[in-house]
């Protein structure tokens, strides 16, 4: 018959030690039932027929040990910090059983290893309370001429404090502190002279030995009485992420009867008083959204924003962040129609800033014409658009909205007055030359509007950005083409 | 104990103050301090850290967590938003802070580790930029003469300038502008001096600067650092902006807009402006109200249901628009008691019910009771067994909720979709409380 071992570790959370034994076991063939763990300072638990092992040596370079999945060492780490003894045999068992089981590893509802993750999940849930709830009281500097001392006492459920010490050492870096809890201290000194931080370790403290209440905590005090509502009290809510457990060791507790008793009548007098009428005089402000409808037509190119802005003749403008009306020179000889503005234009609320406009900025570079001398706008001034998961995605507009929008295009072309028109799609096309066009069978001639103005007509830009990118080069190069008829007018003075 | 914030000579001025401005602060819900970039005060001459995940270092309670130091500048206001608490028509008890006591109070909190950082706010006073000023500076302050590394959310004026947007996403990790209601028809009645278009067009500034910023540093991290031998390369940092995002607060049940509508500009809000959060608040009663409001809350539950709606919207792939069907009246409206999920199954019995072994992730998603991490696990296990009804018990998920939805191995619904017990709550209203 096998006999048991005693496995006497000599902190209790010494991950290096378990790691050291369980590797030796696990090699030498030591089933999980025949292992007993016990820490250093565990009143004794005397196992008849039980033999100590001392610790074996540290292994330097590859050493023959057990297989286990990378995360399984952060979980170790986290479940030896837990205050259940029997943690270890725990992790000695799974460590066994992945040797053992190949399909443990990929089995995420096992139940030893759910019972190490609620464990790691309890340790790792008092780690972050720890970072919450320890407070920090000031004491004048224990050494005449240095920092004053910040320190707090602290209970913690499990055997966190040297584990969650490097958070307040990240955070308070350059604060002279101490965290006092009954097991453990710490003590932080915090950079001097060119000395690095350095944290140092000491045995557990008493309440006593942490500062009373300070004068400044009565400021925190307010602040808590004041930020609470008392038209929702939940209190159950509240003990949910702030266990009374905790309770003992916070400040602002011991307000949480008071409130709470004082909340119910609070909100019934708001509920029950009067509504009152102002004792002040007020100065009333001028009023924005006003009544008045928007106007429908503009008399200069800088009144078109807030007109469109407000514009409601379709239903699209409501969706939209605002509109985007063109852009360019009162004196522009070219007028650049596009079909409506997309995410970017949206956004930035300005046209053809988007995919489309630098592929149209780079015609434009091509071609040696200047931006900044064309007039570049869209059919419709609003953003048209289907939500589809997080994603506006473009949706062209239909007839009735470009024919809401025309006239807003028609105060632009009486103000701009251009020598010609291009425009770039069916969409434009159509606004501008009032009737159906097929873009790839007219693309690249001059037309003539009802105005009797030269309109030429090609692709839009994000047509050339959906097409086959197999033949992108040769797109872009008979758009050139295209575009290049207008080259006279856009270039003269 | 000051509540409501007494005003008798003996307290001290500033803790008079803190009272009424934190008071004044307390309706807006927000209170993350997530989501921005991780840093520490090691090798600075300050004091904060943020590390990913927010802290609540303690609770109201009201059951909400205080992560912040949220207060006003200041509670002078000059507008007359009806349903809020500081509009210029009420006669609550005023107060203003300076730069210097906000940023002494945030050390001092910070210091005593009962605060991630601050969530700053104001009243409009002289004018919307002159306020906006004084905010920034409160954050310069902390951030340029203290080397402060804990969180700031600040909260924006939209009608402020942009180059003080601009200076606010420098400094701040998160900021917000309130969306207010829910439509810009509500906004225009209960809120006549606010402009839906101005808060649309500074959240779409906000989404561009954050944009750009986000797309600088992917570039400049992907660029290698080239440098002379035996030199110390290091790379400038790309400029910041807003790390942690922008959120806002839309207020429930102070207008006639129905869940419906909440949820639709919701979705536009997450779709066109990348928020991060989209607050809920339900309507509370508060001090002073004006006659031109509903006296009556909405109950709280309903706040609760949206915020459940929104999760399933971000999490768990639900369009806006199926979540709630429009009644008999054409009004959408979310059940109050029973959940959002578990009502979108009971509407779709056809879709169910559904089978662990085999279902897509999208299905599994959708049954009632399990959640996104439950159903990674599921998966997870499933690619190395078939799965047991056990398997749920051990994933501590709600049995009675899941199981008349799924099959497994050993488990089929015993009963008939129609005869399914719905768990449903009793609805506990506000109006418990009076």
């Amino acid at each position: 018959m096998e006999h048991r071992r005693r496995i006497q570790l000599p902190d209790d959370t010494d991950l290096d030690a378990f790691r050291r034994h369980a590797r030796a076991l696990v090699m030498a063939g030591v089933a999980p039932p025949d292992v007993e763990w016990q820490v250093a300072d565990d009143s004794a638990v005397d196992l008849f027929g039980a033999e100590d092992i001392p610790l074996p040596p540290a292994t330097d370079g590859p050493a023959p040990s057990p297989n286990v999945p990378p995360d399984f060492i952060a979980l170790c780490r986290s479940v030896i910090l837990h205050r259940d003894p029997g943690r270890f045999g725990l992790l000695y068992r799974l460590l066994w059983r992945l040797q053992h089981e190949p399909g443990l590893r990929h089995d995420p509802l096992d139940a030893d290893m759910l019972q190490a993750e609620r464990l790691a999940k309890a340790v790792r849930r008092d780690q972050h309370k720890m970072t919450a709830f320890v407070r920090f009281r000031t004491v004048a500097a224990p050494e005449p001429g240095g920092p004053d001392l910040h320190v707090a006492w602290f209970e913690p459920e499990h055997h966190i404090v040297a584990a969650t010490a490097p958070f307040f050492a990240r955070r308070f870096a350059n604060m002279h502190w101490a965290i006092l809890t009954p097991r453990a201290s710490i003590r932080w000194f915090p950079p001097h002279d060119g000395e690095p931080g350095r944290m140092e370790h000491a045995p557990g403290a008493r309440r006593e030995d942490a500062p009373p209440a300070d004068a400044g905590e009565s400021l925190w005090l307010t602040y808590y009485a004041n930020i609470f509502n008392p038209a929702r009290l939940k209190l159950a809510m509240m003990q949910k992420e702030m266990p009374r457990k905790y309770w003992h060791n916070l400040p602002e507790a011991r307000l949480i009867g008071k409130l709470s008793a004082q909340a119910m009548e609070r909100s019934g007098t708001m509920i029950e008083q009067p509504t009152t009428t102002p004792a002040r005089r007020i100065r009333h402000l001028p009023i924005r959204a006003d009544d008045t409808p928007a106007p429908t037509t503009v008399l200069r190119l800088d009144e078109l924003k807030a007109a469109t802005d407000r514009c409601r003749e379709c239903p699209i403008g409501q969706f939209a962040t605002q509109s985007v009306v063109g852009e360019g020179p009162r004196q522009a000889r070219l007028m650049v129609v596009g079909e409506q503005p997309g995410d970017h234009e949206d956004l930035r609320g300005r046209p053809f800033v988007g995919p489309a406009g630098q592929l149209f900025d780079r015609a434009v570079a091509e071609l040696g014409w200047q931006r900044d001398r064309l007039y570049v706008t869209n059919a419709v001034k609003h953003f048209k658009y289907e939500l589809r998961g997080k994603r506006r995605m473009h949706k062209s507009p239909g007839q009735l909205e470009v024919a809401a929008c025309r006239h807003w295009l028609e105060d632009e072309l009486r103000l701009v007055e251009p020598r010609a028109i291009l425009a770039l799609g069916a969409t434009a096309a159509r606004a501008i030359l009032g009737r159906p066009v097929a873009v790839t069978r007219e693309r690249g001639q001059w037309l003539e509007d009802d105005a009797g103005r030269p309109v030429l007509v090609t692709l839009h830009p994000s047509a050339l950005l959906r097409a086959d990118p197999q033949y992108g080069a040769e797109n872009f190069a008979a758009w050139i083409e295209d575009l290049k008829q207008a080259s006279a007018i856009a270039m003269a003075d | 104990m000051t509540s409501p914030p007494s005003s008798s000579p003996d307290v001290h001025p500033l803790q008079r103050k803190l009272a009424i401005l934190a008071d004044a602060a307390k309706y807006d819900a927000s209170c993350a301090s997530s989501g921005t970039t991780k840093r520490d005060s090691r090798g600075g001459q300050g004091m904060g850290s943020t590390e990913g995940s927010g802290i609540c270092h303690s609770y109201a309670p009201d059951g909400r967590c205080i992560s912040l130091l949220k207060i006003l500048m200041t509670n002078f206001c000059q507008y007359d938003c009806l349903y809020c608490v500081n509009r210029v028509s009420s006669n609550v008890p005023r107060a203003r802070f300076s730069v210097q006591e906000v940023v002494e109070l945030t050390l001092d909190f910070y210091r005593r580790n009962c605060i991630e950082g601050l969530f700053l706010s104001s009243g409009i006073i002289q004018n919307p930029d002159y306020t906006m000023e004084q905010v920034v500076e409160v954050a310069r302050c902390l951030r340029e003469d203290h080397d402060f590394r804990g969180y700031i959310h600040l909260k924006t004026i939209p009608d402020a300038s942009p180059e003080l947007l601009r200076r606010a996403g420098r400094y701040a990790d998160r900021l917000s502008i309130n969306i207010e209601l829910p439509t810009d028809a509500g906004l225009a009645t209960l809120a006549p001096e606010k402009d839906g278009l101005a808060i649309r067009r500074s959240m779409a500034r906000l989404r561009v600067h954050i944009d750009d910023a986000k797309g600088a540093s992917a570039e400049q991290k992907a660029t290698p650092l080239r440098s002379l031998p035996a030199t110390n390369a290091r790379r400038a940092e790309a400029p910041r902006f807003a790390p942690a995002g922008q959120s806002t607060q839309m207020i429930v049940g102070a207008d006639a807009a129905d869940d419906g509508a909440i949820l639709a500009t919701s979705a536009t809000l997450y779709g066109a402006y990348r928020l991060r959060r989209v607050y809920y608040s339900a309507f509370s009663p508060i001090p002073d109200a004006s006659a031109g409001l509903p006296l009556a809350a909405p109950p709280l539950i309903r706040e609760h249901r949206l915020y459940q709606a929104d999760w399933l919207m971000r999490f768990y792939g639900f369009a806006h628009d199926e979540i709630i069907r429009p009644d008999a009246q054409g009004r959408s409206l979310l059940a109050l008691d029973v959940d959002p999920k578990t009502a979108w199954a009971l509407a779709h019995r056809e879709r169910f019910p559904v089978d662990l072994n085999r279902a897509p992730r999208e299905m599994l998603l959708r049954v009632p009771g399990l959640g996104v991490k439950a159903v990674e696990r599921l998966l997870a296990a499933r690619r190395v067994r078939r799965l047991r009804a056990a398997d749920l018990s051990r994933l501590h998920v709600p049995l009675g909720r899941v199981l008349p939805f799924v099959l497994t191995e050993d488990h089929r619904p015993t009963r008939q979709m129609e005869a399914m017990p719905v768990p449903r709550k009793p609805v506990q209203t506000q109006a418990s409380l009076f």
